[in-house]
């Protein structure tokens, strides 16, 4: 399979993917029961996102941060309050005398300022997080989420914040399109951060932290890379969220949330990032749609189904991770990528002798 | 006058009370192979672990090529705590972190082979190259740098099939035969481009015919690239074919020091270490 061949086929399945979605969208009433599909369809590619940064972090380079969903906050707050338009300030900051923010900006430099907020953040607190070896690492970046969930909610912040209050009133999207479209040039410019030279330092770092400082690789420089790329996208993703939400509370951007994308990354295999994208629209599809009926009362005849009650959902998807982490630690994809071109080998009856499964980024 | 490369001086490691390094004191010189032997727990190993920066030293200095690149003095606890010599001769902290000292050009393989388990033989020497990239990582990312990145590939091409190693070009490096792997392990070292190469128990685990071709290798790579090399070793037949000069160590402190057959026939040597501890 040559390399052209393979870029030509793939754009061609995206441009594809874009336009069934968009007949889909034109096509699916917001009252019909496919209604549903659409939501899934679009929190997945905003959890894929998030997935993949958060791969990025844990999967490549090794350093197991839980930090993800704070990080998402600030990107989902940065983007909240630089865009909403100036005549809804007053309503929206009503308790804060329109807050302090008098302008918008346009949706693009918020997605971008999102990004850059959360990077920021993350450059600020990696150089003495970074240091502390795995398990302290998860801890103070748990630790960071929820110092700035109370701050974001602090009441002395409220003119920029709006305190414990709903951010509102921001542009959201308008098509379906916009999700997938942001989501996956961030995931290719991830992928290909992966891919140079940067990305086999992570690596390295991943597989010997000890052999890989030995050779040249500055540790505490290129870790901050990472913590803070990953940040960026996770920052945008927020950003994403906040949008496709159409309003945001600190309160939702909980730990319950960075153990959801840490389940993702999960199933679908830490070091794939293949596997977080398919991993986070079945995730989504399944804690959205088919297993909703977990959290509802059922009735066979007068037979009242036992167990099945609001929260039992969450019960199932921890059973579910620890069955992962015990017996499935590979996930749906292990360390390998889903690739068109061996696709199409396999479908073209030419077997390639046992480099089956081999990934690009592994 | 030769040029020294590599001069230890007065070097005291010291964890918590116990002395792993004595006041220790060494030179090695330009293209010198000089080999550093001892019974297990002598502190070879830490011995390089402070000329790389894996440990700050307790006491005394470690320049290359007559400049001063560690240095450091009993602080903090250690004040209290030192037993070794020369306290007070040192004033300065001078504690770069490895890749620093990489960064100079002094490489180094491992006791126990730390290669990068996940990629294959290819990648481990590729990613030994980051070092000396120009890109930064916004170039890096968006391709900006192919030229960068064609030169790198076709180096460590070149470096594969100069050490012998690309017929495994493209395997997992933790698949290759035990003796492939401390080669590859010193390939990756030598592709940081090094002019000292430190090479810990290169021979550990060999059979007699892998030591054999991993001697001629040595010596290969030292005429070829025109390196200096500081090796610590077991094996004696190795050591004694191939080094210019021998360092014994024995309980942290150097014991003796000299060409291979005043080492041989030296009682002290011969008491402390050849005697009892040679089991090959
Ligand atoms: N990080 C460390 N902390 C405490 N003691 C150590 C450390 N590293 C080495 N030592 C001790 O230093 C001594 C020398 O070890 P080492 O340098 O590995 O010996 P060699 O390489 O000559 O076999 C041993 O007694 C070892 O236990
Ligand atoms: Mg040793």
């Amino acid at each position: 399979m040559n390399k052209k061949k393979e870029v030509l086929i793939s754009v061609i399945l995206i441009a594809a993917l874009l336009g069934i979605l968009r007949i889909l969208e034109l096509n699916i009433k917001p009252t019909s029961q496919w209604a549903m599909l659409l939501t899934v369809l679009k929190k997945g590619s905003i959890y894929a996102l998030v997935a993949v940064s958060m791969n990025l972090l844990n999967g490549f380079t090794g350093l197991f941060s839980l930090g993800q969903a704070g990080f998402m906050m600030i990107g989902a707050y940065t983007f909240g309050v630089l865009t909403i338009p100036p005549a809804d300030r007053e309503m929206v900051y009503m308790y804060y005398d329109g807050g302090i923010i008098k302008f918008a900006v346009p949706v693009v430099v918020g997605l971008l300022a999102a990004g850059a907020m959360a990077a920021l953040f993350a450059f600020l607190i990696g150089l003495p997080v970074l240091r502390l070896k795995s398990d302290y690492l998860a801890i103070a970046t748990l630790g960071f989420a929820e110092i700035m969930r109370a701050l974001f909610q602090w009441d002395t912040l409220g003119p920029l914040t709006n305190g414990s209050n709903m951010i509102r009133n921001y542009p959201t999207f308008k098509t379906i399109l916009f999700p997938f479209i942001v989501s996956g040039v961030c995931i290719a410019v991830i992928v290909l951060l992966i891919n140079s030279t940067y990305g086999r330092a992570f690596k390295a770092i991943r597989d010997d932290e000890i052999a890989a400082e030995a050779m040249g690789i500055n540790l505490a420089h290129h870790k901050r890379i990472a913590f803070t790329v990953s940040s960026f996208f996770a920052g945008v993703s927020g950003a994403l969220l906040a949008m496709f939400q159409t309003n945001v509370q600190a309160k939702s951007f909980n730990s319950a949330m960075t153990y959801e994308i840490l389940l993702i990354v999960v199933i679908g295999g830490i070091g794939s990032v293949t596997g977080s994208v398919i991993s986070s629209f079945l995730f989504i599809a399944s804690s959205e749609w088919l297993l909703r009926f977990l959290d509802e009362q059922h009735k066979i005849g007068d037979f009242t189904v036992p167990l099945l009650r609001s929260g039992f959902r969450k019960v199932v998807f921890a059973v579910i991770i620890m069955v992962i982490v015990l017996f499935f630690r590979q996930g749906i994809m292990g360390t390998r990528e889903f690739s068109i071109g061996r696709l199409l080998e396999r479908f073209g009856g030419k077997k390639k002798n046992g480099t089956e499964g081999g990934g690009k980024l592994q | 006058m030769k040029e020294n490369v590599l001069k230890v001086e007065n070097v005291t490691m010291q964890f918590g009370g116990v002395i792993a390094v004595d006041n220790m004191n060494i030179v090695v010189n330009e293209k010198e192979i000089v080999s550093l032997i001892g019974p297990n727990g002598a502190g070879k190993t830490t011995a390089f672990n402070v000329i790389t920066g894996v440990y700050a030293p307790t006491n005394g200095a470690v320049y290359f090529r007559g400049e001063k690149i560690v240095e450091n003095y009993p602080q903090g606890k250690m004040k209290k705590l030192y037993k070794g010599e020369n306290n007070g001769k040192y004033t300065h902290s001078i504690a770069p972190t490895p890749d620093k000292i990489t960064k100079l050009g002094i490489a180094r393989t491992f006791q126990n082979i730390r290669l990068w388990k996940s990629q294959t033989v290819f990648e481990n020497i590729l990613i030994a190259e980051h070092l000396r990239r120009t890109s930064n990582l916004f170039t890096a990312t968006f391709r900006l740098n192919m030229e960068e990145e064609r030169n790198m590939r076709e180096e460590a091409d070149r470096l594969l099939e100069i050490l012998e190693l690309s017929d495994v070009r493209d395997e997992l490096a933790t698949s290759l035969p035990y003796g492939k792997q401390r080669r590859l392990e010193i390939a990756r070292a030598m592709a940081t481009k090094p002019s000292l190469l430190l090479l810990d128990e290169p021979a550990a685990g060999m059979n007699p015919q892998e030591t054999d071709e991993l001697t001629a290798f040595i010596g290969r790579i030292r005429d070829d690239f025109g390196l200096t090399i500081f090796m610590i070793e077991h094996h004696m037949d190795l050591v004694m074919e191939i080094s210019d000069r021998i360092y014994v160590l024995d309980f942290g402190k150097p014991i003796a020091e000299g060409i291979p057959e005043e080492i041989q026939n030296n009682p002290r040597v011969i008491e402390a270490y050849l005697g009892g501890a040679v089991d090959e």
